[in-house]
Formats: C-alpha cells, structure tokens, sequence
C-alpha cells in the first residue's frame, strides 16, 4: 500500500540529527571552509559519542549488531541523517567517523567474518574512518575497467602496488586515526573488469601511504587525498570477493558494484540537504524582507521571484521523494540500480540548479562569503561528480530502459 | 511506513485500466482526435471499469470508499491511452467527487445515486473560463444572494458534453469564495454556445456557456447553505490532472524507447548516441520523481491533510514534465514526429493543455 507516513523511529533520530545540524555544524560552518584541512575534532568527537550511545553509525556500518524485528528502515533512515547532516554542513558532515565510503563498501562485498573484523574498528574508543579509493590519475568515470592497480599474490599475502588519487577522508583514515581504506586493484590485468576486487588496507600498513592533499571548490572541511601504494602487503583475507577470476563471469566484481546501489542514493540525500540549506535560507531572507511566496497562483499571475521558489520546490521535493523510494528499495531488498541512478542524476541536477539560483536571487548577498549560500553554491557542485558523474549515471539509467549492455551504450 | 508499491486491488485495477487503455483508448485515439469524435460504445466500456463507482460509499450507489491514491493510479494508466477519452471516460467524476467530498448528507443521497447506479452519462462540471489569467481562486462567473435563491452570471469555457448533460456543476464566485452549484440543463438563463476547437484533446466534444441571471436554489449550493471548502476539491482536480499528465507521458516514452532501439544513423540505432540516450534517460527520471509529487499529495489528500499546496506543486511539476518529456519524444522521432501519422505530436499537443484543463479531471 503507497504510504509516505514517517515512521516514528526516523522521526526521532531526525529530531536529534537537525539538533547536531543547527548546533555543531552550522556555526563553525564558515571556519571549517576558511581553514582548510584544519580537522573539526570538536564535531568529530561529539559525533563519536552520540553515536556510539545511539548505537548508529553514519552511513554504512549498521547492521554489524543482531538484527532487530520489525521492518528494515537502515537506509531510510540513514537518507535522512544525511540529508539533515548536510543540511548542517555537507564538508564537516563527510569527518562524520564511523563508516563512510569504505565501510559502505565492506557492507556490499564483504563476508560476515570480513564485515566483523573490518567494521570493529568503528565501535572502539576513539573515533575511526574509512575511504574508498576507486579512482586513479589517469580514469575516473572509466573505472572499474580501467583499474590499474595491481594485487599480487605472494604466499598468504597480497602486494598492492599503484596509486589513487581523490580519496574522501583518506587522511582521516590512515593518518588521523586507526581506519582503512578500500583500495580497488585488479588481481588479473587481463581480465578487465573481471579481475577488480576491493581490498582492504588498514591504517599503518607498511607501504601505504598518503601523498597529496588537494585544495577544493568546495567541501573544504572534507579532506581528498591521493595514496601511493609501493609494495604494500595485506593479509590474504583482505581480499572482499573471490580471489578467482572467471572470465566472461562477473562473480566477485558483481557484488561490490552493489556498492553503489546503497552509495548512491545515499550522495543524493547528501545533495537534497545542500539545495534545502539553500533554498530555506532564500525563503527565510524574503519573509524577513516581507516578500511572501504565494502558491496556487497560475504562472502569468506570478511574479519571477514566487516562481522560482516554486520551481525549487517542486524540484526537490520529488528529488527527495525519488531518494527516498530508492533506500526503501535497498531495504526492501528490491534491485534499485535505476532508482539510484536516477536519484543522483536527479539530486546532482538539482542541488547545483539551487544553489546557482540562490546565490542568483541575493544579489550581492548570496555573493557575498558573510552568508552561507556562496559556500552551498561551492559545496553543492561535488554531488554531480562522484559517486558517477551526471552523465556516467545517466548513461545507467539509459542503458536500463534501453536494455542495452555497456557495449551497446558507452 | 513509506512504502512505493501499490496493494493487490489498487493493481488489480491498474491491470483492468491498463488493458482498456490498450485494446481500447489507444487503438480509438488517432481516428477520434482527427475527426473529433469518440467512437460509439468506448466510453461506456471504461465505465464499466468501474473506477469511480468503486470510490463512492454503498450508501450512495456505489460499492467502495474514495481514495485518491487509486484514483490517481487510474488516471495515469487512462491517461496512457488517450488523454481525451481518458477525460470523457471520467467525467461524471467531476461532478460526483465535489458532490462527495463538499455536499451536505442529503444532496449526497439524493444527487450521487443517479450518476453512480446508471450507465455512463454526462454529469459535467463548468469550470475553467475563456480569460488568459483564469485563476479558479477567483472565478469571474459570479453567484449573487437574491433572496432565497442566487443569481449566476458569467461564461464557462471547455465545458464537456454542455449540449447533452443531463446536469452540471457550476463554479462561481461569491462572497470572494469559489463555490460550487448544480445546476439542471435546459433551463432559463443557461445557453450553450460554440463548440471548443483547441489544439488537443480534440476527440472531446466541448463548449462554452453563458450564464445570465440564471436562478439557483439554495438548497442547490455545493455544501448547502453555508457552502463547500473549495481547497480539497481544487487539489482533486489538481492531482488527478497530475496523474493524467504521468500517463501522457509514460505514453511517449513507451514509443520513442522501441522506435530509438530501431532507427539508424549512419549504421548505429539512434539510442546508442548519447544525445539521444541521455534525453532518454532524462524523461525517464522525470517522470518518476514527479509521479512521486503526486502520489504523495494523493496520499496526504486520502489522510485529509490541507494539500493546497503540495497539490499545486505537484500540478507544476506534472506541467512542465508533461511539456519536456512529449517535446523530447518528437524530437527523438525528428521529422516523423511532426507527421500525424506517428502519435508524439498528438501527445505533445495534449501535454501543453495539462496546466490549462484543470478542473476537466477529479480523483
Ligand atoms: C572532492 C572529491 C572527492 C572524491 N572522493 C572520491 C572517493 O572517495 N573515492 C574515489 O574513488 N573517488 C573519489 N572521487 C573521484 C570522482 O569519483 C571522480 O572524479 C569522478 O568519478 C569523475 O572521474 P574523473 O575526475 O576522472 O573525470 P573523467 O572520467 O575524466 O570525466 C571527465 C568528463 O567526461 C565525462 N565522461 C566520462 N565518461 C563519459 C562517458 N562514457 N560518456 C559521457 N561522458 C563521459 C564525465 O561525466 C566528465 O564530465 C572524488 C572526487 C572529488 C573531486
């Protein structure tokens, strides 16, 4: 039966989340993006402990406990801790520790033993993270076919060797504290993408090492790191997947594509919380100056400014509603490549339309670095870039319909 | 709970709505729109689906309980047929919904039954107006307190089979409030006048009236004496337009994903560029994030929420979808998409109308 009745569970962590967002994010927003890889251990540590009492995580290390009765809402209800958390600040919200990308990806290709061992580090004292490292100098969008990174068996050992670029909170990880990365290499180079297996690289990890800090647009408090791998050993159990290569057959990479089923709705939500930071705070300002917005008005009786704000609007909320139908998917265990495809091509779309419009309708004041919208502008380009570009999404969600292979469709 | 999938009678329905569309509308909808007629017998076959006879309590003719959602999920697989005979078909619902949703009790007993437990016939409803800023928050057909009656005076534009309805109701203004009235044909103050030639939806016989100081009872005011909320009847007719809208442009893309896989340009199928591919790619996602809009209005509207605005957002949403994704759908057909013979241009004519024929519609 169709519903869009908030469950009461999520309601209440949304309650404490917009609490965290207005409290600890908000006000340091504009310092974090001033002082660039300065680390907000303040958020950090406060997160820490909320969530080791919520007994949550950010986005990805749920289910390491028992499983509870009742109906899946994991995803849900991390669509909307994202959101909100964004809503907050999407940079300082990306230092959240406790599972990121990494552990995302430990979820969708690990084995329970894998998940176990890999996701503890989360629950210990002090406050851990992961990354994903996927992306490498000379392939982006092109990945995972163009892995170039190599694993080598050597005995019970694996030997990584290659170099990755752009890993979100690889300094946290690695340097900051006792994280991992997921470092994506291929155990057979001729096998294309039949050979891409995650790995796991903990912090510490002789030969891993982060080499690059880059200096961004946007998500300033976030840090993107390059990692340099020189003959870096890892136990053979590292290795999420099976160690076999069929050719032909996408055993062991098909599951850790599932990865990005579970990732991407999840950037979307990131996305719809930045375009709402934006979008309220456009409203907040007219209703200080007296311009009300009304609704129900055909368009010819509108003026620009209620039409804009009306086109928003109805942008993001059916972003979000597409977001949201997307993670139900994921928890009720339906195949979502298409929703979450179309949720981040959708979400990317509309977070960057938002927050040019904003900083378009203000005037000098959405120009202006005293006000935050200039910096959601900033923060907001990111979400049409990773996690798959716009087009690299929208070449899935065409390939679906279409019911073409990447071969017919490239 | 959210939950995105429909229970088993609502796809029950959807099946039964589906394969009318199919066998029926679609194969109608060319010949009907050029020649401006609805082939006999089609519209009483989709009356018989029953869809809005399974919406009204038994206690007033029919055999169900309203519900918006399922009235919208009936819209959109009308709507993929044929926009027109979509509209033709649900006619009586824009005079019978009101009537449920804003009648006293005895107007409810009294009215419903005749339109519910007979065959399909036009119980119509005035309410769009022949003005450019037509807002139906302010109805320029105006109803005036005369006594013990009131006076109607004003014109009605796109008013559905006006030559034959067996009754309608009129939308007027009064007090600054939009009201609702029954109002009998044949009678005294009443004309109808030319018949509609609009760019869509051509297969649907419409037409303009003129009221002058036609006399209407009170007991004849929507609501009685004290009158009707308009605010949930406007967002019935708001997202049961929505909801044809989705299925409009379900329709295009459902023909231009085939016909891209099958034309070629310089070897290759046209879907494997990705121009094409991406515009694809685009409606698709439109279409279902709007489809969301709506049905979540529809839900708040079945929970008695104030959806004033959630349904209009989800009107303007459903608008320019409608507008993007049957303009895409000619141009993925290129020059045979101008032609009449392939149906895009029909459904691109008919998806300008869906922010003007509000009011044409109701869940
Ligand atoms: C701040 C930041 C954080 C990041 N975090 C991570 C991370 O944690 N882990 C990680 O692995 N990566 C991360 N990335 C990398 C990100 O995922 C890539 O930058 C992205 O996938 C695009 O790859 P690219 O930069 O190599 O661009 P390219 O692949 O070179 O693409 C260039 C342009 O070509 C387009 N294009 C490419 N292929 C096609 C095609 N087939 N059809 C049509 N158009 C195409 C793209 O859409 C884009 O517009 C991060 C990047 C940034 C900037």
């Amino acid at each position: 039966m169709i519903s869009f009745e908030m469950p009461e569970s999520i309601r209440k962590t949304t309650v404490l989340m917009e609490t965290i967002a207005e409290n600890m994010m908000r006000p340091v927003a504009r310092y974090f993006d001033e002082h660039e890889h300065e680390i907000p251990w303040d958020y950090i540590n406060f997160m820490h402990e909320a969530m080791k009492q919520m007994g949550v995580s950010s986005i990805a290390a749920k289910n390491v406990k028992k499983k509870k009765e009742g109906p899946r809402l994991g995803n849900q209800r991390q669509a909307f801790m994202l959101e909100i958390l964004s809503w907050g600040d999407s940079g300082l919200f990306l230092c959240t520790p406790g599972g990121g990308l990494g552990a995302a990806a430990v979820q969708a290709a690990g084995s329970p033993e894998q998940k176990e061992r890999f996701l503890s580090c989360h629950t210990g004292e002090k406050p851990t993270f992961d990354a994903m490292a996927l992306t490498e100098p000379h392939a982006g969008s092109a990945m995972p076919a163009e892995v170039r990174t190599t694993a080598v068996r050597d005995g019970d050992q694996w030997v990584l060797n290659g170099e990755k670029i752009f890993v979100t909170a690889g300094h946290k990880a690695l340097v900051d504290s006792d994280g991992f990365v997921v470092i994506w290499a291929t155990i057979d180079p001729s096998a294309g993408r039949a050979g891409v297996r995650p790995f796991v690289v903990e912090a510490g990890t002789p030969g891993c090492s982060v080499t690059k800090l880059e200096h961004k647009l946007g998500i300033r408090a976030s840090d993107t790191v390059s990692i340099l791998l020189q003959d870096c050993r890892v136990p053979f159990e590292n290795l999420m997947g099976s160690p076999e290569v069929v050719k032909d057959k996408k055993k062991g990479f098909k599951g850790a594509m599932a990865t990005f089923d579970a990732t991407r709705p999840l950037v979307a939500a990131m996305a719809v919380g930045v375009a709402r930071a934006a979008l309220e705070s456009v409203k907040q300002m007219l209703e200080e100056r007296g311009v009300e917005v009304q609704y129900g008005l055909p368009r010819n009786r509108l003026t620009n400014i209620e039409r804009e704000i009306i086109d928003m609007e109805t942008m993001l909320r059916s972003t979000w509603l597409l977001v949201l139908k997307s993670v139900w998917m994921l928890d009720e265990r339906k195949p979502n490549t298409i929703e979450a495809s179309m949720a981040k091509v959708r979400a990317g779309d509309v977070v960057v339309k938002i927050t040019q419009r904003a900083t378009e309708l203000m005037g000098p004041v959405g120009y202006s670095r005293e006000h935050l919208l200039e910096k959601w502008f900033r923060d907001a380009k990111i979400n049409d870039l990773y996690e798959g570009t716009g087009q690299i999404n929208r070449l899935i969600v065409a390939r679906r319909i279409l019911d073409y292979t990447r071969h017919e469709l490239s | 709970m959210y939950s995105f999938e429909p229970d088993e009678e609502q796809r029950m329905l959807i099946e039964a709505v589906e394969r009318y569309a199919t066998n029926d509308l679609r194969v109608a909808a060319h010949d009907a729109d050029e020649e401006g007629e609805l082939p006999a017998g089609l519209i009483e076959k989709g009356w018989e689906l029953g869809v809005l006879q399974a919406s009204i309590p038994e206690a007033y003719g029919g055999f169900g309980e309203r519900s918006v959602v399922s009235g919208v999920l009936a819209a959109e697989a009308m709507g993929w047929g044929d926009l027109a005979s979509a509209m033709a078909v649900m006619l009586p619902a824009t005079y019978a919904i009101p009537i449920l949703v804003g009648g006293t009790e005895e107007q409810k007993t009294r009215l419903l039954p005749p339109v519910i437990e007979a065959e399909w016939k036009p119980y119509v409803a005035a309410f769009i107006e022949p003005s450019f800023d037509f807002y139906p928050g302010e109805m320029q057909t105006k109803a005036k307190k005369n006594g013990d009656i009131y006076l109607l005076n004003g014109e009605k534009a796109c008013v559905p089979f006006a030559d034959k309805a067996e009754s309608m109701l009129v939308y007027a203004g009064l007090d600054g409030q939009t009201q609702a009235f029954v109002v009998p044909t044949g009678v005294e103050g009443l004309t109808v006048g030319e018949r509609e030639k609009l760019m869509g939806i051509g297969a649907l016989p419409m037409y303009r009236v003129k009221f002058e100081d036609l006399e209407i009872p009170i007991e004849s005011r929507l609501g009685g004496e004290d009158g009707c909320d308009f605010n949930p009847i406007l967002a019935s007719a708001q997202v049961a337009i929505a909801g044809l809208a989705v299925g409009v442009s379900k329709a295009a893309l459902d023909y231009v994903l085939p016909y891209a896989k099958e034309r070629e340009v310089w070897g290759v199928p046209i879907a494997q560029k990705q121009s094409i591919a991406f515009m694809l790619a685009e409606m698709a996602t439109e279409i279902e994030a709007i489809r969301l809009l709506i049905w979540e209005a529809a839900w708040m509207l079945d929970a008695g929420k104030d959806v004033t605005k959630e349904a209009y957002l989800a009107l303007t949403g459903a608008s320019d979808m409608a507008m993007m994704v049957t303009d895409q759908a000619v141009q993925v057909l290129g020059g045979h998409g101008y032609i009449r013979e392939h149906p895009v241009e029909l459904w691109m004519r008919n998806g300008r109308g869906i922010p003007t024929l509000t009011g044409l519609a109701m869940v």
